[in-house]
Parts: C-alpha cells; structure tokens; sequence
C-alpha cells in the first residue's frame, strides 16, 4: 500500500453514490461514522476495501490519529519525571488518559488501571506477578476451551513451574460453554479461573458474570479477557465484579502496543511487581529498594504514552457514539451477514451460539480457508483466515482452519454483499 | 482476475482435488513433518531413498491447494531422480515461485512444474507452494524433524 495513499484525492463519484439500504430499523448513521475512518476509503488492487478482519485489529479514527500527532507536535516530553511545562502537560494528557479509561469500564479507581502493551501482557503480569505468588503444587487453574493462546500459554507455564494442574471448561458443538461442566470442575483446590468474555475465533458471548459468580463462591478470583468485548458491548467491571479485566487498545479503535489491566485494588495491592527498573520505585538503594504505589508499581520504565493517549481518546470516541447503539448496529449486521452466508451451498459457519458478537468463522466445503482468503484479497476484502491463535477451538472442530469475518460498527450491509460475491467468486474458481 | 487465473490454473486445481501420490509409504526411510503454522498447512513427506536414487515419494496432510497441488506436483516429478537432480530442481522450483527465474526459459527442466510461476505475483503463498519442497529436501539430507515455513 502506498504511503501517500491516506492523502489521495478520493473517488468522488463513488462516495457520493449513497449505499442503498444500509439504515436499519436503529437508524444507525454508519456514513457518517464511515467518515471519520481515514483508511477506509483506500481502494485495494483498484476495488474498495472491505475491512473485515476487525477481530485482529481495528482501524482507527482521525480524533486518535489527531491526537497522536498533538501529542508530538505540542506535548511530547517524559512523564512523571520532569518539573518542566511539557513534562507536566504530558503527564496530564497521560494520567487523564487513565481516568477516561477508568470511566470507560467503570472502575472505582484510577489506580485500577494498568497500563501494559495489551491484553497478552495483561495476562501475563498476573500470571507472574499473582500467579507466581500464590499458586502452589496441586493448585488447580481453570480456563476455557474456547480461549486464545495468550490465555492458554502463560497458564500452562506457571503450572509447569508450580506443578499446578490446567482444567479445560468444555463446550458444545455451537460454541457455547458448558456451565454444568464448570461446576463440577470448581474445587478447593482451584485457585484461579481465567476466561475470555467474546470469542476471537466463534464469536461467542460467554455468561462471565455467571462464571465470575460462581467461583466467587468458592472464593476464586477470576480474569476476563475483554480483549473481543470492550468494542461491541458495554462492559462495567464492578457490575460483573471481576478480579481482573484485560483489553487490547488497537482492538478497539485506539493504538497498538498499549492495552489495560484492570485489578482490584485489594488484590493489586498484594501483588509483587512484575518488572523491575524505573516509575516503579519510590527509593532505592543497593540494599533494598522500596515499591511505589499503585498503579506505577507496575509500569517500570517509559511508558507509551502516545499509546496511553490515543487509548484514551479512543473509549471516548466509542462511547459518544455509545455501546448500546453499537452492540444494536453490529448484532442487526451480524443477523443479515449470518442469514446471507448461510444460503451459500456448501458453506458451514463455526460458531453459532445463541449469544453472538459480530464474529463470523465459516468454512467452504472443498476449498482451504487460505485459498479464499487470497481470492477475496483480490477484491479487496480483507478477513483472516487460520487458526487465529485458538487451536484447540480448530482442534474441537475437527478442521485445521477457517475463514474469518469480524464485523465493526463502521461495516455495512454493502461490505456482506460483496463478501457474498467474493465467496460466490471462491466457488467458481475452485468449481465448487 | 488474470493474476488469479495465472495461480488457481487447471492443473493446479486438479492436483488439489486429485493428489498424487497421497499415500503412506510403508517401512519407508525417510519420514519428514512440514508445518506452516500461519495457515496450518501439515504434511508428512514420505521417501524411499536408495543409492542416492528416490525410490518412492509420497506424502499425506491438509492443507490450502497451493501447498497440495505442490507436493503432489513434486512427488510425481522426483520419483525416479537421483538426489543430485532433486536438489537442482528445487533451487529452480524455489526460483520460479519467487519470481526470480522465468519459467518459459526453463520449460524442459520444469516441465508441469512452471505452473507454480503465478505464485510470485502472490508474495504470502510463497511458503504455501515451498513447504513441501523444503520438507522433501530435509528427508532427502536426513533430517527426521519438523520442518516449518515461518
Ligand atoms: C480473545 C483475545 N484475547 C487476547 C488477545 C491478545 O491480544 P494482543 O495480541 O493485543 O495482546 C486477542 C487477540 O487476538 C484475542 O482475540
């Protein structure tokens, strides 16, 4: 793609040419919205792109682009460090970035949130800094079935150090967890459970409040991976009284390499310090170093704060045009894209849970998920084809890969068209 | 459109639906594993290799038509090639997908296997059409291990 690409002048017949049918009955105005996503007017090998890999990453709009570009034009400077004008206005920007983020999901505190490069490093910070400290030989830890590997690999690696055990809620065959399993799998020996609220790679929507619950009875904590669920529904950590919640920013329309942990405090409080080195001291000494508070204890050295910035800018973003609306838009997306993919022969969607995010695997009976992602490339339709990083879910069903459609609010019923069509191509291709 | 012609050819299709050689071969000596985690593209590479000569070579696995249709293609073109002649037509099989060899220049040498030139327009399918060649060239050097293109 070129570089200049986002400053070409764009095609102004076609963006005048009003996309038909796209309001539905909520009279969501995506044209509008459409308009405040620079890239997505880019043409790909000459045809319009179709962004439909949102699940992998989101695009982003210009109030973060902006603020990216304020943020070195006008206030670039380190933070927490300096008693300089920029050093301080950069730290405002970034420690008001955290109150937005706080409000966002609806934490009590600003110390709750944590900033780390994203949802992998989320779970990973409590899987050595809580894990390490409190799971014992024995110890029981549950995850899901249906979890990325980011959920599954630390896991595995602090029970191969600690000899604890892994314990796998299974699910059915439409993707849905098997919360009767669940319960029987809750002992005094479990010690953790940690579980993903949206599937990356089904789309499912898991009962978390249900879950969190349930081992809250047996005084287990509990981490939600919100990594797919922050940019398609309202999410309030209080409400769902999780132990922690991590997200992903470029998920959700904000930058890559920053992402929330959000911990409560009594448990962030316990918690030893996952890295060592700078912010995250308040004296040190070669012989003994004493730990800032919270939140810095966690965030050793310079953080990105363009990324925390730009974050910040994002959730706001999103909830001006607000998550109810959203969630509403996608789901009437999602049930228009499910019905028309559905009508295609020989076509098999993996994942259909009751409870759905705008997430669409499917598979093409005779063609590899590769082959199509290729075909559809060439018309400038952009999904992800794979295992995206859940095996065990391409394990459980039996089949090595599939096609991706991963839906955002500035997607139209236009973009299921052409995939339609993109697929329809597949098929006469591989004269399926 | 003609790029995806040039890739998803006739005879690639074909292999892909009707792999040669897609078999197992018993007490064979040489037994490599191909995986391309990206887009999970798996096979097994089976060969039997006597006095510098490919006996027999066979393979089984899933995978995009690309990868397939290629190690269909290579099983049917190396038996019977000594590993001198093996080598030699996977540095030009390894040229061709990548652009840096123009097929019609070596139709003779390559025969069916100038099919693959399209691949080149298409830069991420590359390891798709080489992860059977690099797994067949690790079972001809004696490798028993899993060969993977990431
Ligand atoms: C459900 C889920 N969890 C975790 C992650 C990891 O996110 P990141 O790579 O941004 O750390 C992803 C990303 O694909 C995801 O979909």
């Amino acid at each position: 793609m070129k570089a200049s690409s986002n400053i070409t002048i764009p095609n102004i017949t076609e963006q005048l040419t009003p996309r038909s049918s796209t309001q539905f009955r909520t009279g969501f105005d995506v044209e509008k919205i459409r308009e405040d996503f620079p890239i997505l007017k880019q043409r790909v090998h000459g045809k319009p792109l179709v962004y439909l890999d949102n699940a992998a990453t989101t695009q982003k709009p210009r109030v973060v682009i902006e603020a990216i570009q304020k943020y070195y034009t006008e206030e670039n400077a380190n933070v927490h460090r300096g008693v300089h004008f920029l050093s301080e206005k950069a730290t405002q920007a970034y420690e008001g970035a955290r109150s937005r983020i706080r409000r966002f999901i609806n934490a009590s505190k600003d110390k709750e949130i944590i900033f780390v490069r994203g949802a992998t490093e989320g779970i990973n910070l409590v899987v050595n800094s809580y894990g390490r400290k409190y799971i014992q030989p024995g110890d029981e830890i549950i995850i899901s079935a249906m979890e990325h590997h980011s959920n599954i690999v630390p896991w595995q690696m602090l029970c191969e150090e600690k000899g604890a055990k892994l314990r796998i809620i299974p699910m059915n065959d439409a993707g849905e967890l098997l919360i009767d399993e669940y319960e029987e799998l809750l002992n005094e020996r479990t010690k953790f459970v940690s579980v993903v609220q949206v599937s990356n790679s089904l789309g499912t929507v898991n009962p978390v409040r249900q879950i969190i619950q349930m081992a809250h009875n047996y005084g287990i904590p509990v981490l939600i991976d919100g990594a797919q669920a922050v940019q398609h529904m309202p999410v309030d950590v209080r409400d769902l009284d999780c132990d922690f919640y991590v997200f992903s920013g470029h998920k959700i329309f904000g930058p890559t390499g920053i992402g929330i942990l959000y911990g409560k405090e009594r448990l962030l409080e316990v918690m030893p310090p996952y890295q060592g080195g700078g912010d995250m001291i308040l004296s040190v000494t070669f012989e003994k170093t004493i730990y800032n508070t919270l939140p810095a204890k966690f965030e050793a050295g310079t953080p990105h704060i363009e990324g925390g910035i730009g974050l910040g800018v994002a959730v706001d973003y999103v909830s001006k045009i607000g998550l109810d609306a959203i969630a509403a838009y996608e789901q009437e997306l999602l049930k228009y894209a499910t019905e028309a993919l559905s009508e295609i022969e020989g076509l098999r969607i993996i994942g259909t849970a009751k409870e759905k995010a705008s997430v669409l695997s499917f598979v093409l009976e005779g063609v590899h998920p590769h082959d199509m992602g290729t075909i559809l490339d060439t018309e400038g339709i952009a999904i992800r084809t794979g295992h995206h990083c859940t095996q065990p879910v391409m394990q459980r069903f039996g089949i090595p890969a599939t096609a991706r459609a991963s839906l955002a609010f500035y997607n139209t019923k236009e973009d299921i068209d052409a995939l339609v069509r993109g697929i329809y191509k597949v098929k006469e291709i591989f004269g399926s | 459109m003609d790029e995806l012609r040039e890739l998803y050819q006739q005879v690639i299709l074909d292999h892909n639906k009707n792999p040669r050689n897609f078999r197992k071969i018993e007490g064979a000596n040489r037994k490599v594993e191909g995986y391309n985690p990206l887009c999970g593209d798996h096979y097994f590479i089976y060969m039997q290799l006597e006095d510098d000569v490919i006996k027999d070579l066979s393979f089984e696995g899933e995978g995009c038509a690309i990868s397939k249709a290629s190690a269909s293609l290579m099983s049917s073109v190396l038996k019977g090639k000594t590993k001198a002649e093996a080598e030699m037509l996977f540095q030009r099989f390894h040229e061709v997908v990548t652009g840096r060899l123009d097929p019609t220049d070596h139709l003779e040498e390559l025969g069916k296997l100038a099919v693959f030139a399209g691949v080149s327009e298409f830069p991420v399918r590359v390891k798709c059409a080489t992860l059977a060649w690099h797994t067949m060239h690790a079972a001809l050097n004696g490798r028993c291990e899993t060969v993977s293109t990431e």
